[in-house]
């Protein structure tokens, strides 16, 4: 059978706000546990909470991204379940009157090709705590810093199609937020996390199938293997006759499988209904508008300025745009350079491949972008050629200090004194009067093959040094004889 | 309308609280009975107006986003009946 996958995802964002969403404790990871916490967040009788003004400001940001319609009138509901990291029994959330309702984004898939991912709503609600399940005495340790944290869930419409897809949208929500300054994006520790919920059809049929949702699934790769694993477990069980089981499963990198948390039996119940502790939140067009006013610039509309501004293609435009961290450092370095090009094939490809061996955000890269272009400029002005910056590149990562020092220190100048090259070429061709003797007798189709022989000769002999646009024409004059 | 004495401990169990069987029949009873109110209050005709989510004809105030509070660990920790390494200790929870 041929099947097809429907996935619509929940995205938890934290927000990066300095206080909580409903009391004035620091919000913060690694903090000692229970320091960041308030009468309001343990949920303690006659407590009441107030609203932070900046996560609503955050909120209305992210709805004007996605196109979306903003809730004038917003209300908080309680969604009421009982788990020990949750002391008032019930989360702070929103129901039917969500701060940002209907939107959409665009997503660039690898293909080039663009998909419409609709987006449901978005909606403002608390985090809880954590629970630490290591032995203590038998029982469970339970950490409230955590507790009553800002947190924007974005709930998508079952609009994908692929993991890839999937992935592709997760990773632009990434850049948005992160765009925005709304969110750290740190996946590792919990501040963007990603529920999954999932189904198969066969093609061609409109109905939707019973799905599943794997829960807070905390990395890119994850979402794809988590996604690629349960569509096989499912497409195992339809093919076979059986059927699926609505219910919310885990997913085990290690083991990479999903696996069921809670069967339908205790299938939740959460009885929402408004919070009487908080009024609805009212806004006037004025607030809303002045946010998109002053709205900065989002990734499409980099990735399009980047072309104009600068003539780069479509490709390397959204590549460099993809983050606000790399599109920084391309526009920093280049300000220094002035060759975007040149600039754009060193941040993508050296800069990129040092960055990932090393597993290192751009954030921490050894090389500034100061110093960066500062190499840069050493290449454009042919003081060094590609392949010596590549190893000045490397000594500057490993602190050995700027590109001059390093080019000064190794004696890396390249040879441009042409009267210099004459003499480094007419001792290789003494050398090979054997070669030379071929090259004059082949056709010129053969010669420009065979040319490359003497080329590299050169550099052998000058170490690399010799400045290859100057070497090729006084060779070919010199081989004339 | 009425409900019957399996709703009246389904209600429980979500709520987290111990009925006796005499109890379940109490509840069943009294809860019937507000029932019976909204039943009667759902004949009134409500087309065209606006569910009410608060009676207050007022709007939420915001705080500005500072931190406002400090550490108060050692003193929320004295009201738990048991603590350690900082944590709140409560009976083992699997999920």
């Amino acid at each position: 059978m041929n099947w097809e996958v429907v996935i619509g995802l929940e995205i938890h964002t934290q927000l990066s706000t300095k206080s909580k969403l409903f009391s004035g404790a620091a919000v913060g990871f690694g903090a000692e546990p229970n320091t960041q916490t308030t009468l309001v967040d343990l949920g303690m009788p006659g407590a009441l909470p107030v609203f932070n003004k900046e996560a609503l400001r955050m909120a209305v940001m992210f709805g004007h991204a996605i196109n979306a319609e903003i809730g004038m009138t917003s209300v908080f509901a309680r969604k009421n379940y009982f788990y020990p990291d949750l002391p008032k029994g019930y989360q702070t959330s929103q129901m039917d009157h969500p701060i940002v309702g209907k939107g959409y984004l665009d997503v660039m898939l690898e293909d080039g090709t663009t998909s419409r991912v609709g987006i449901t709503r978005a909606h403002l609600e608390e985090d809880a705590g954590k629970s630490l399940h290591e032995d203590f005495q038998g029982m469970t340790g339970i950490d409230l810093n955590r507790s009553s944290t800002p947190l924007l869930e974005i709930v998508s419409e079952p609009d994908i199609r692929s993991a890839k897809e999937a992935v592709a949208y997760v990773k632009m929500i990434h850049s948005i937020v992160t765009y925005l300054g709304i969110c750290d994006g740190n996946m590792a520790e919990g501040s963007m996390r990603c529920d999954i919920n999932l189904s198969l059809r066969p093609k061609g049929q409109k109905e939707y199938g019973t799905r599943t949702e794997i829960k807070n699934v905390n990395s890119f790769r994850f979402i794809e293997k988590a996604i690629y694993t349960e569509i096989e477990r499912q497409a195992d069980i339809l093919e076979d006759g059986g059927r699926i089981i609505q219910e919310t499963r885990l997913y085990d990198p290690e083991k990479n499988e999903t696996r069921s948390m809670r069967s339908k039996e205790d299938a939740n119940d959460y009885r929402y209904f408004p919070c009487p502790d908080l009024l609805p939140v009212v806004l006037t067009q004025e607030y809303v508008d002045n946010i998109k006013a002053n709205l900065p610039e989002l990734p499409s509309q980099k990735a399009a300025r980047f072309q104009s501004d600068y003539a780069l293609s479509e490709y390397d435009a959204n590549v460099l745009s993809s983050s606000r961290a790399m599109a920084d450092f391309f526009e920093n370095a280049n300000g220094v350079v002035k060759d975007p090009k040149l600039t754009a094939n060193w941040v993508m490809g050296e800069l990129s491949k040092l960055l990932n061996q090393e597993q290192l955000d751009i954030n921490n890269s050894p090389v500034s972008a100061q110093a960066f272009g500062e190499l840069l400029v050493r290449i454009k002005d042919d003081t060094i050629n590609g392949k010596t910056a590549k190893d000045v590149f490397q000594a500057m990562w490993d602190g050995e200090g700027s590109a001059d020092d390093i080019i000064d220190a190794k004696g890396l100048k390249q040879v441009t004194d042409t009267g210099a090259i004459e003499t480094m070429i007419q001792t290789i061709l003494d050398a090979n009067a054997a070669q030379v003797e071929q090259y004059r007798a082949a056709d010129e189709d053969k010669q420009k093959k065979m040319i490359g022989f003497f080329v590299g000769q050169v550099m052998k002999a000058s170490q690399g040094k010799a400045n290859p646009g100057l070497v090729n024409p006084i060779l070919v004059k010199m081989l004339k004889g | 309308m009425s409900i019957d004495k399996q709703d009246v401990q389904k209600i429980a169990h979500l709520a987290r609280l111990a009925l006796t069987e005499a109890d379940a029949d109490q509840y069943q009873h009294s809860l019937s009975s507000v029932l019976s109110l909204v039943e009667q209050m759902q004949s009134v005709n409500t087309d065209g107006v606006e569910p009410l989510s608060n009676p207050l004809e007022m709007t939420q105030r915001l705080r500005e986003d500072t931190v406002t509070e400090e550490n108060r660990r050692d003193a929320f920790l004295a009201n738990a009946p048991q603590a350690e390494a900082g944590l709140f200790l409560v009976p083992k929870v699997i999920d």
